[in-house]
């Protein structure tokens, strides 16, 4: 948790609005956090709360119904946003790059992987085939895909789950991007290839000094591999900070509902807690807190007022925040 | 590969042993073949020495084993019209069938691809809305109507074309070639931009995105190729339906290919013709269906696979 490396991506004030036939919907609204270089930043939310959507603008992959309606996304500085595409694709990959969630479809199924590992150093070094060949080979070997020589000319769904992760994982790095996003990049997987995934992207993030932002569901995932946290509601940050103060004391309640359901951190004997109801639907998001209808402790305030986002503990020197009006009640609960 | 070819050859021979039978029985069953080649006033004397001539008259079974023979030796008898070798006629007839066929089916392709993909690109934008309002009209478009159509302007009144022949420079060629292409052109243009929305929308273009490749890149080096395959399956199709289906249009036009032989041979009752016209259409069927499962298998790995027996 050095602050002696750079910021790789500043995000502020981040909004995506959708065109649905029921009118438009802030999936996003008003994101903000950064990560620096070699620290993973872990963006966790149920499904639907925008966190998938957030990493899509980011890295300018956003579905044709869904556009940046305000915001700064800066990438070592430069504000990814105000580039033309031309400009922007020529920071996807070695600048900032994405691993999928679903490697069989992530995969184009009629090329082999070796063409499709080749392709970065293609494109963007303008490397020959025989050159751009010998790279992906070394990437393969890297990932540790066992007998890389012979399996390039293979086709994705001669691999395994895993083995198919690897090579998305392989393509995203292949040109040492600043920053690395990770959209749930396990979630397809059993659970011992789970750790060796991570273990991997661990590995990586290390080598390579990238800044990583992992986008999961999976409260166990962010426990060991992040250093921040951001918790997102209803496409917004509800609270953020390191994983260890935000873990150890939730000062929003929706963060301590999630934590009071899961298991690792219930003793035994004890009832398993969840949270009751569901998010709101994105076209009606009621006036004041996001979280009011599910809040176990909520108040008229929450009804008609926006809390901000604001540091819990301004004297501890800590970034840790919450937006909740009541979030002192929290401590040391 | 080679166990892959050599499967789907055998696969495909005995349909093509029907259609070698199936011609033995529209010649021979279909009626007293004395009756269909002799004029009504033949004598029965004439008759009798018309079935031993050609060997009607003996048993069916004795009469099947000689035709196969001559099937292997493509040797189908003489023409009644002309007295040269039917199965020389059909194949000097073919080549012209052919090139207007396939000059027709690789303009519709490239064609089809070029709008199809634009299309697809932006889906329901008013450039797709465009395109499609237009194939639709193009695919069903009765191709004798257009012909007569176009003969009619840009032949009799605006006189810029021939009406008919093959005698001349490429202008010939025009209306022929826009008459057949107009309908599988519609329908493929269709099929590529139906293909092409779901290909672009799969995951793997983004992950592309997301190494930097330009739009066409994405456009043809990624999605088109995984768009191919139900193209390529209705391109041959409609290409087998252009062999068969170039009876009406080279009527129209005089164009001295397979299906006006085969027109001719109808009305002449020359039977000979007729058989080694449609033996000749039906092999060309069969390859072209083993061609573009060879096209399938190259395009995508996955189809190469064979199943262990």
């Amino acid at each position: 948790m050095s602050s002696t490396s750079t910021v790789a991506l500043d995000v502020e004030g981040l909004s995506v609005d959708i065109r649905t036939p029921a009118g438009t919907a802030r999936a996003v609204d008003g994101v903000g956090f950064s990560v620096r270089s070699g620290q993973t930043l872990a963006l966790l939310g149920e499904s639907g709360c925008g966190k998938s959507m957030t990493a899509q603008a980011i890295v300018g992959l956003l579905d044709p119904v869904a556009h940046v309606s305000d915001g700064a996304v800066r990438l070592d500085g430069t504000d990814l946003l105000t580039l033309d595409r031309a400009a922007r694709r020529r920071l996807a990959g070695p600048g900032i790059s994405i691993v999928f969630q679903d490697a069989l479809t992530a995969l184009n199924p009629v090329q082999t992987v070796g063409a499709q590992l080749a392709e970065p150093f293609r494109i963007h070094r303008g490397l020959s085939r025989r050159a751009a060949r010998k790279r992906a080979m070394e990437l393969m070997e890297r990932v540790g895909i066992p007998d890389a020589g012979a399996r390039m000319s293979a086709y994705p769904h001669q691999f395994s789950g895993g083995m198919r992760q690897r090579l998305l994982i392989a393509m995203a790095v292949a040109l040492d991007p600043s920053v690395l996003l990770a959209d749930e990049p396990t979630t397809a997987l059993d659970v011992t290839i789970q750790s060796q995934i991570m273990e991997l992207l661990r590995e990586l993030r290390a080598e390579r000094d990238m800044a990583v932002v992992l986008i999961t569901h999976d409260l166990a995932v962010v426990a060991e591999q992040a250093d921040h946290v951001v918790v997102m509601y209803a496409g917004r940050v509800v609270e953020a900070g390191p994983v260890k103060e935000v873990f150890a004391e939730p000062r929003h309640p929706y963060t301590k509902g999630l934590l009071e359901s899961m298991p690792e951190r219930v003793g035994r004997g004890t009832g398993l807690q969840s949270i009751k109801g569901s998010p709101p639907d994105l076209h009606s998001i009621p006036g004041g807190c996001v979280y009011q209808d599910r809040c176990p402790m909520v108040r008229d305030r929450c009804r008609t007022e926006r809390p901000r986002l604001t540091v819990v503990d301004a004297e501890a020197g800590s970034d840790h925040s919450a937006a909740c009006h009541f979030s002192e009640e929290l401590a040391h609960a | 590969m080679p166990t892959f070819v050599r499967r789907r050859i055998v696969s495909s021979a005995i349909p093509l042993v029907v259609v070698v039978l199936g011609v033995f029985c529209l010649a021979r069953l279909t009626g007293d073949p004395a009756k269909l080649y002799l004029p009504l006033s033949a004598t029965p004397e004439m008759r009798t020495e018309f079935l031993a001539r050609n060997g009607f008259d003996r048993p069916v079974l004795s009469q099947l084993l000689d035709y196969l023979g001559n099937v292997f030796t493509f040797d189908f008898g003489e023409s009644l019209r002309t007295g040269q070798s039917a199965a020389g006629m059909a194949l000097r007839a073919f080549p012209a069938t052919l090139q207007l066929a396939g000059t027709t089916m690789l303009l519709a392709i490239v064609g089809a691809i070029v709008i199809g993909s634009w299309a697809a690109y932006r889906p329901n934008s008013v450039a797709d809305r465009i395109a499609s309002l237009l194939s639709m009209t193009a695919g069903s478009m009765p191709d004798f109507w257009f012909a007569i159509m176009g003969v009619l302007i840009f032949a009799v009144t605006l006189g810029w074309l021939p009406t008919s022949g093959v005698v001349g420079g490429p202008e010939v060629w025009v209306l022929p070639v826009i008459t057949l292409l107009i309908r599988p052109f519609g329908v493929l243009v269709q099929v590529v931009r139906g293909s092409m929305v779901t290909a672009l929308s799969a995951p793997y273009v983004k992950v592309a995105r997301s190494k930097g490749a330009s739009e066409p890149r994405v456009v043809f080096g990624h999605a088109l190729r995984n768009a191919a395959p139900p193209v390529l399956t209705v391109a041959g199709d409609l290409t087998v339906g252009l062999v068969n289906g170039a009876v009406v249009v080279e009527t129209i036009f005089g164009w001295p290919g397979i299906g006006k032989l085969m027109i001719d041979s109808i009305l002449q009752r020359d039977f000979a013709v007729l058989q080694a016209a449609v033996l000749v259409t039906a092999v060309t069927i069969f390859a072209l269906n083993i061609l573009i499962d060879l096209c399938h298998a190259l395009l995508d790995a996955r189809v190469r696979q064979v199943v262990p027996a």
